[in-house]
């Protein structure tokens, strides 16, 4: 298949794995932003490939880890009611709220569909007058331009019956957060593709120059990851710490205008709580207020609920790259996909659920 | 029978986790199994459900039968590729076959729901009767029930085999061997991307069509040929990846596949792609694995490519050591690295991005 086979491909990316072996002099840690470059390492083996003196930490950009636990519970207490019809992304579906779940809701009756875009919400909204029509808006600037356009279309045609649970985050303040924090081991970052594409590498740049951080646009398949890398490690041994664009064939410098500029109009910059890590301000979106009357919050007045984590869970130090999964003591005992404890377990993009997906007997021995 | 208060204790897992059904508990993966293990081989106690295939084998008067139900309730009733009715010949027909059986009859029971158009029906019969023909089995008795508008979904049926068994051989997990061959019938993964493409509207620049497809005649060269087919397994829901650790916990080996050597057709790649399934989880009628001595790997593929429904077979791993109890399947990924092929908790849900 092309553009998927030539990046697929095992001699390219053992070539790339030697290139780094050579240029590298010390040890580094880097750390891949995306859950969807987490899984495509753990699941090629790409980490497996890079000399000892290289560790990859894994990063924030799970949505669905990072959406915090009272957000799936008003999810839940929304899709419960029988006036309401609750659309959501798959994988949303089974992320385990404080008692219960998506899925657990559909079995005893409610309404809850899988829909493969926000806008399918819309037409059932547009086709169900009678229904409450609410669409589980989660992820981060990837999937926050369709999102937009739901709301756009929605309001355009005059839809009442429509509403948004957003729990939207952003990458950039996740990445300061991370680089501000006292025992920051990330020393060099592989930003997230799809991101990318959406927003652009401008705003990449203000932060690679504060915290002196190589900052490079990679991809998901292996040879783009080890390619990422590959500049990563160059620059980190040259001491450059700049913004390369590894992922040209999808990100173009300035992103996708049009798509920014319809978030700007729907959305405005809020300060977001995060899975595992904590309120980071400037880091999430919200409705603005021309739009308020879309938010599902409000409408079934579930904004005050808020719940207690296990305090067994390290997620928010895996998340920030300080641990990794195996590191746990609950890792594949009382925490499994099954039982999760916490942000990186409940998703299959969340480091966590990665190792135990792919690497359990190892990170077991 | 166990007494009510012990069948209770005997299946704490699927009652204390879920206390409803959901759909992931039939979608083929570790809930599915769960429920299986824990609450009906717990409640059924002795019923064969220990053997973990496909069919069960029987002894009768002296001779060994065969016998496997399914239900099918699929939605669409009518895809690329087939529909409902031939689905349910072939996946018993399948069932019997992967025992080494020969299947002969099949009984059909249909829940039909009120308001479901005769024409809709007709189709379906005309369909049993031509994959029936093509499968060599007779449908020979069955049963009609119609439930209320909104009770059922048009129409679900199920169909129960029976099958004759010419050798007195195994053909189970049980008898898998370090170093056999693990066969693979073809490209995996056309039939749940067309049920998926089809009920979500979701459209490509070719229509995919379900594999679904009888597998008996081409088991039954298998047997001719007088190949030592030690266990095999059709692909159903769950996928390659259900099928082969359920063998690796059953057989007690390590499993090792290489995932260049699986055959996935272009297609359906690109559209898991864009979904964000993996096809090794994605539905198969029509595929099944074979495990044959290493010896005898390219006889029994060059049995199996003679006939159309197996002319992809290929040779996509082999059966390890022993595990002592850690029953594991491994697979080196497309850049050679190796890694762990688990199977998966419930139904795999398209992701967010």
């Amino acid at each position: 298949m092309k553009y998927i086979d030539e990046y697929r491909d095992g001699a390219a990316a053992r070539r790339l794995a030697d290139q780094i072996a050579r240029i590298t002099t010390r040890p580094w840690t880097l750390m891949e932003i995306c859950g969807g470059q987490t899984h495509s390492i753990v699941r090629f083996g790409i980490d497996q490939l890079l000399p000892d003196a290289i560790t990859l930490v894994h990063g924030p950009g799970c949505p669905v880890c990072v959406t915090p636990l009272e957000m799936i519970d008003r999810a839940i207490a929304i899709a419960g009611r029988p006036d309401v019809t609750f659309c959501s992304f798959g994988d949303m579906l089974r992320v385990p709220g404080s008692h219960d779940d998506l899925l657990s809701v559909k079995a005893q009756g409610g309404d809850v569909r899988i829909v493969y875009s926000p806008l399918d919400a819309v037409q059932i909204a547009a086709k169900n007058p009678e229904r409450e029509v609410v669409f589980f808006a989660v992820g981060f600037e990837t999937t926050a331009p369709a999102n937009a356009m739901a709301v756009y279309q929605a309001h355009q045609r005059g839809l009442t019956n429509f509403s948004m649970l957003i729990s939207h985050v952003l990458v950039p303040p996740a990445m300061e957060a991370i680089l501000a924090a006292p025992g920051n081991r990330v020393q060099g970052f592989l930003a997230a593709g799809h991101v990318c594409a959406v927003m652009g590498v401008a705003e990449y740049e203000p932060l690679a120059e504060k915290y002196d951080v190589p900052i490079v646009v990679t991809g998901f398949e292996p040879v783009d990851l080890l390619g990422g890398v590959y500049l990563c490690v160059k620059q980190l041994e040259e001491g450059r710490a700049e913004v390369e664009n590894a992922y040209q064939r999808a990100v173009p410098s300035a992103g996708n205008v049009p798509a920014q500029d319809l978030m700007r109009e729907v959305f405005q910059v809020i300060p977001r709580k995060w899975r595992g890590i904590g309120q980071i301000p400037h880091s999430g979106l919200g409705l603005a207020p021309a739009y308020a009357a879309y938010d599902a919050e409000q409408r079934f007045g579930v904004d005050a609920l808020h719940v207690e984590e296990s305090p067994e869970c390290i997620s928010g130090l895996v998340l920030q790259g300080r641990k990794k999964p195996p590191d746990c003591p609950a890792f594949a005992t009382r925490c499994t996909p099954e039982h999760p404890l916490g942000a990186t377990m409940v998703s299959s993009e969340g480091a966590c659920a990665a190792y135990y997906r792919y690497r359990k007997r190892a990170a077991l021995a | 029978m166990p007494p009510v208060s012990d069948f209770t204790l005997a299946c704490p897992i699927p009652i204390s986790d879920y206390p409803h059904v959901l759909l992931a508990h039939g979608s083929g993966g570790r809930l599915m199994h769960d429920l299986i293990a824990r609450m009906f081989a717990a409640g059924f106690d002795g019923l064969g459900l220990d053997a973990a295939h496909d069919a069960a084998v029987v002894p009768v008067d002296g001779t060994r039968l065969a016998v496997t139900t399914d239900s099918f309730v699929v939605h669409p009733l009518q895809f690329p590729g087939g529909d409902i009715g031939s689905l349910a010949v072939y996946g018993t027909v399948n069932d019997l076959a992967m025992s080494g059986a020969q299947p002969r009859y099949l009984s059909v029971g249909f829940i039909l729901e009120e308001g479901l158009p005769m024409e809709t029906l007709w189709q379906i019969v005309c369909s049993m009767r031509d994959a029936a023909e093509r499968a060599g089995v007779h449908i020979v008795t069955g049963d009609t029930k119609v439930v209320d508008k909104g009770s059922g979904d048009g129409c679900f049926i199920n169909t129960t085999g029976l099958g004759t068994l010419a050798a007195d051989r195994t053909i189970a997990p049980g008898a898998i061997q370090p170093g056999d061959a693990i066969l693979v019938s073809g490209d995996l993964g056309r039939h749940g991307i067309a049920i998926m493409a089809t009920r979500e509207g979701l459209t490509f620049e070719s229509a995919i069509e379900s594999d679904a497809a009888p597998l008996h005649a081409v088991v039954r060269d298998l047997l001719d040929d007088g190949l030592d087919v030690r266990c095999l397994r059709d692909l159903t829901r769950g996928g390659l990846s259900s099928a082969l650790n359920e063998i690796a916990e059953a057989s007690g080996y390590e499993l090792q596949v290489d995932e260049r050597q699986i055959p996935v057709r272009e297609d359906v790649r690109g559209a898991c792609e864009m979904l964000g399934l993996d096809p090794l989880y994605v539905a198969n009628e029509g595929r099944f694995v074979a495990f044959v001595p290493a010896a005898q790997a390219e006889r029994a593929l060059a049995v199996m490519q003679a006939h159309p429904v197996a002319e992809g077979a290929r040779q996509i791993g082999t059966v390890g050591d022993d595990t002592e109890g850690d029953a594991v399947v491994t697979l080196t990924s497309s850049i050679g690295v190796e890694r762990i092929l688990d199977m998966l908790s419930g139904a795999q849900l398209p992701r967010i991005c």
